[in-house]
């Protein structure tokens, strides 16, 4: 080590002698929120299949529904997280959940094109029974803001991995490999519509 | 006869430190100095931090004309609002909130739109969030030389924070890059959205 080296270390660890405990502010639930926001969207299965498939979808349909749609559901999914939130009614929401892995498995596995405006509103609507879903259920005594940032990010990453899945759309192999994803997330939209309605 | 420009406000902020009582409002006490502990109360409080990061992304995507007016803008905004609060200007208690709330949702759905806004109306937006989160910092109407540090602490981390990201998306344009932006910005309008939710939800 240099002298200059040293003497930098030296200057840079200096005011660690005078370090006081920082102890003013400890901010509690901070973690808990976070975490908890994260884990939201991907603890249930049901959500996990919708929000995937809107990355496959848009991967399917290329530009510009491949961002267009990522960026719709989120959007939209806050509105209905605001529903959620301030208690209003929105019934019907585990059957619309359901539903949302149904139409879009099938949009998958179809290769449905409607008119880009069609695709984001199909797309705006599951998001707002997700989005309720996740206001409504909410724990209490969260950090607001750090659980609506972790729930947001989980869902935003989710659309990523459909996203990322949904480009081997380039290659034959990879267009039949989408619409088997597509027909499974079909299937567990199947299975979990059953499950709302019985 | 007037005394220089510099007297004066040497005046000032002598008269204003003499004031001095400690500045203990919610800043984090690191042991390290007035300075470092309001660059810790920065670096520490989201609810800051992520409107900051939705202006940063807004403004460095727009050009570097937007970036630099909202850096020094903000900043600026930041210390004045700083100033009237160590100085006794008091906002109700939801303030801070309903303005992360706000300014998230304005920023976040001007950068998912990339809207095109003037330079000069991106800056005056940012002054005004910054002004309503300074005096909200320092709303405790503490003055004196250790708030003065604080609030130097806070805006000089409120800068280089600002520099940091908008210097991320400044150079983007190739369009995937510019989209990733983009979708950054929905979901801090998403924030926005919920966090609205929130305080609706706890009146």
């Amino acid at each position: 080590m240099t002298r200059s080296a040293r003497t930098a270390l030296l200057f840079g660890l200096a005011p660690l002698a005078f370090a006081t405990p920082a102890a003013a502010h400890i901010m509690k639930g901070e973690a808990i929120g976070f975490v908890s926001g994260f884990e939201h969207p991907i603890s249930g299965l049901d959500h996990v299949l919708a929000m995937v498939a809107v990355g496959l979808w848009g991967a399917q349909l290329g530009r510009p529904a491949i961002w267009l749609l990522p960026v719709t559901f989120p959007m939209v999914m806050a509105v209905g997280g605001f529903l959620g939130l301030i208690g209003a009614g929105l019934p019907g929401g585990e059957i619309a959940i359901a539903l949302s892995g149904v139409a879009l498995g099938a949009a998958v596995l179809l290769q449905a094109r409607p008119p880009l405006p069609v695709a984001a509103a199909v797309v705006g609507l599951f998001g707002l029974f997700h989005g309720y879903a996740h206001g409504a259920e909410l724990p209490p005594g969260q950090n607001a803001l750090l659980y609506s940032l972790g729930f947001v990010l989980a869902t935003g990453l989710l659309h990523g991995c459909g996203v990322a899945i949904g480009l081997v759309h380039r290659w034959p192999w990879g267009r039949i490999a989408l619409r088997g994803a597509g027909l499974a997330v079909l299937s567990g939209g199947v299975y979990f519509l059953r499950s709302a309605l019985t | 006869m007037k005394p220089p420009r510099l007297t004066r406000v040497a005046a000032a902020l002598t008269i204003w430190a003499a004031m001095a009582r400690a500045a203990e409002a919610h800043l984090v006490a690191t042991g390290m100095g007035p300075i470092y502990d309001g660059v810790s109360h920065f670096a520490l409080s989201p609810e800051e931090i992520l409107p900051v990061v939705a202006f940063a992304l807004f403004a460095g995507l727009r050009g570097p004309d937007h970036a630099r007016r909202t850096a020094v803008a903000l900043a600026a905004g930041w210390f004045v609002g700083g100033l009237g609060g160590a100085l006794g200007l008091s906002l109700p208690a939801a303030v801070p909130q309903v303005a992360s709330a706000v300014f998230l949702f304005a920023a976040g759905g001007a950068l998912a739109a990339n809207a095109k806004v003037p330079p000069w109306a991106c800056a005056v937006v940012a002054a005004v969030y910054g002004a309503l989160a300074g005096a909200s910092d320092f709303g405790n109407g503490s003055g004196g030389l250790v708030a003065l540090l604080n609030l130097v602490g806070v805006c000089a981390a409120v800068a280089a924070g600002f520099v940091l990201v908008a210097s991320l998306t400044l150079p983007l344009r190739r369009d995937w890059l510019v989209m990733a932006a983009r979708v950054a910005g929905s979901w801090l309008l998403a924030l926005g959205v919920l966090l609205a939710g929130w305080i609706v939800r706890q009146v």
